[in-house]
């Protein structure tokens, strides 16, 4: 058997985003081993909201709360001199997930147009709550106490062995989402999306799966917010602004809606243009703006799609 | 701070005031989502954008009126021209796009206003001529500017409900809202009905924005701030509903006005200043949201649903 073009575009993109450091180190550019872990953040990120949006077709604009939460789950902890890796991200995790079920539970009882508003509003809500915590940091948010510690197993102030812990686990979601998605729940998900009546006809209850993919779609959020607070050692309110809810969604699109690669390629696009475009000029979003409706009205299938041909579901 | 009677009458106004300028964003977002099924995120950036032309107007002919009288049209044509480039080929396609390419549109036009005006906030002052206070009641003076801008609201109201409800114009447009297919079927031409309703709503939110201008500062991404509370009173209204809009409008406006303003006092009776302090600007910022919530609740296609949209 011929080997697909999607074996070989994965493989080269793993074995790419692995070569980062050393390349890095060899071209004295340390930069870079900071941009792309940044990338590898928000592919998470990104592909925890299409796990939603692309699956699911639940068109959630508010999953940088998640990103905010996960945050500052990390950072109240350092502030208070809790300084565990393992209690800071299991914290973001599981707060991201409780704040994903209670908004799951409110918005998931409409669909469509109020589906979007509503979870932009709770999102906004959070950020406004963001801002009214003065002890940590207000509107200006704070610095990271110090990145999130994990006994003498890793060291994430050594950047190298922080990217490829980030890569780690990047590639564990990955590989979860892939088991996700094509199991009998990730079946579930995507046949209440293609029809919810028929789904509900052949027996199941499509709103408790739909929350439930909801609820996971927000903690692997708050998973990337928890390693996004770790990579700038610093937190604001700004990580939940409805932007970053923009950019993401973006990032999926822009990379390949329902396929799991697709966001990652998304993000690693989206972030590199910026940082190609904010060069350019102090205006970049005057140019970011009309690339992304061009994206959308005329490049819908997402750069995934283009890069592996008309087969590029990937299940 | 103890709460007094006047107090509470004053800030019942403000909140009025606030929950009209919410209205007339409300009005032209609801018509266009009712009619196009569109979702224009841009719309705050209209509202922006008004709120700039009219203060240049302004700046340039050194009256106030005649600075809000040029700023609506001017607004109303940068919506025709947003409509005819941009969204005209969005209305086909499903709310994932058209939100994606209308926040396209709002980095395009925050950037823009940057360039011309720059990024830091522009202060005008409310004109000459309106500037004082009047007695509401005896007792109780009330900023001239802010009861102007209520009564503007409710004569656009008056006058949408008469448009909607008593013109030829208006019955195309509730034809619209019910029946797309139909009404292009029987020989309405339906792109140009989209063209003014849209240039409708334009108008409206740089009227809103116009207003704002002398009360609120005035700078890029003003817009979105505001559109985002709009979208909770659509929500809570029922979306494509003007009767929705208008009480949506009005339960935000209170919610939000009486709420920075008295939910501190209230909470410090009960527990101590410092926590109230703390706790009640927290909750003051989120109460429209867990109204939102709350409502949906109970009525998940809110409170006015409108009754057909196919």
């Amino acid at each position: 058997m011929a080997i697909s073009r999607r074996t070989i575009a994965l493989a080269t993109g793993g074995v790419a985003l692995a070569l980062v450091p050393p390349i890095a180190a060899l071209t004295n550019q340390p930069f870079y081993v900071d941009l792309f872990r940044r990338m590898m953040i928000f592919a998470i990120a990104a592909v925890s909201l299409d796990l939603i949006l692309g699956y699911g077709g639940m068109v959630s604009f508010g999953h940088a709360a998640y990103l905010g939460i996960g945050a500052y789950a990390v950072g109240i902890p350092a502030f208070h001199g809790v300084e565990s890796g393992w209690l800071q991200w299991g914290l973001a995790i599981a707060a991201s997930a409780l704040a994903a079920l209670v908004i799951g539970a409110i918005s998931l009882r409409t669909s469509g147009v109020s589906f979007i508003m509503i979870t932009l509003a709770f999102a906004q809500m959070l950020y406004y709550l963001g801002i009214s915590l003065e002890t940590y940091g207000g509107d200006n948010g704070m610095r990271l106490a110090g990145r999130s510690r994990f006994g003498g197993l890793v060291d994430l102030r050594e950047p190298t062995v922080f990217y490829y812990v980030v890569l780690a686990i990047l590639i564990l979601f990955l590989g979860l989402g892939s088991r996700l998605v094509a199991s009998r729940f990730g079946m579930v998900v995507r046949a209440a999306k293609s029809n919810e009546p028929r789904a509900r006809a052949i027996g199941f209850s499509p709103l408790r799966y739909k929350l439930t993919a909801f609820v996971m779609a927000g903690s692997g959020g708050g998973l990337a917010g928890a390693l996004l607070a770790n990579q700038t050692e610093y937190l604001t309110p700004d990580f939940m602004h409805w932007t970053r809810s923009g950019e993401i969604m973006f990032m999926v699109i822009l990379g390949g809606m329902g396929t799991l690669f697709g966001p990652v390629i998304g993000a690693v696009v989206l972030l590199l243009l910026e940082d190609v475009l904010s060069a350019l000029t102090a205006h970049w979003q005057i140019i970011l703006g009309p690339i992304l409706i061009l994206v959308v009205l005329f490049a819908k299938r997402g750069l995934f799609g283009l890069l592996v041909g008309p087969e590029a579901r990937d299940g | 701070m103890s709460i007094s009677l006047a107090l509470v009458l004053e800030q019942t106004l403000n909140g009025l005031q606030y929950g009209v300028m919410l209205f007339l964003m409300a009005a032209g977002l609801t018509l266009v989502f009712g009619i196009m099924n569109l979702v224009n995120l841009a719309h705050g950036s209209l509202y922006m954008v008004g709120a700039y032309l009219a203060t240049a107007f302004t700046e340039r002919t050194g009256s106030f009126v005649l600075g809000v009288a040029l700023a609506l049209p001017a607004t109303l044509l940068v919506g025709v021209v947003v409509e005819v480039v941009a969204l005209r080929t969005l209305y086909e396609r499903d709310h994932l796009d058209q939100v994606l390419a209308t926040f396209g549109l709002i980095l395009f036009f925050n950037e823009l206003i940057a360039i011309i005006w720059g990024r830091a906030a522009i202060f005008t002052s409310v004109p000459q001529f309106l500037s004082g206070h009047f007695r509401v009641l005896p007792g109780l003076p009330y900023p001239t500017y802010r009861a102007v801008i209520i009564l503007v609201g409710v004569a656009v109201a008056i006058l949408l409900w008469v448009l909607v409800t008593h013109t030829r114009l208006g019955m195309r447009i509730r034809a619209g809202a019910s029946n797309r297919t139909m009404i292009a079927a029987l020989g309405v031409d339906i792109r140009l009905l989209y063209t003014l309703v849209f240039g409708l709503g334009a108008a409206l939110a740089g009227l809103a924005g116009a207003m704002a201008g002398p009360l609120y500062s005035v700078q890029p991404g003003m817009g979105e701030a505001i559109l985002i509370q709009v979208f909770v009173v659509i929500v809570i209204g029922g979306i494509g509903s003007i009767r929705g809009a208008i009480v949506g409008a009005i339960v935000v406006g209170m919610a939000d006005t009486l709420g920075r303003a008295f939910l501190k006092p209230m909470l410090a009776t009960v527990i101590s200043p410092p926590a109230a302090d703390k706790a009640g600007s927290a909750l003051a910022s989120m109460s429209i949201y867990l109204l939102m919530a709350a409502v949906l609740f109970f009525r998940p296609e809110g409170l006015f649903p409108a009754r057909s949209r196919s």
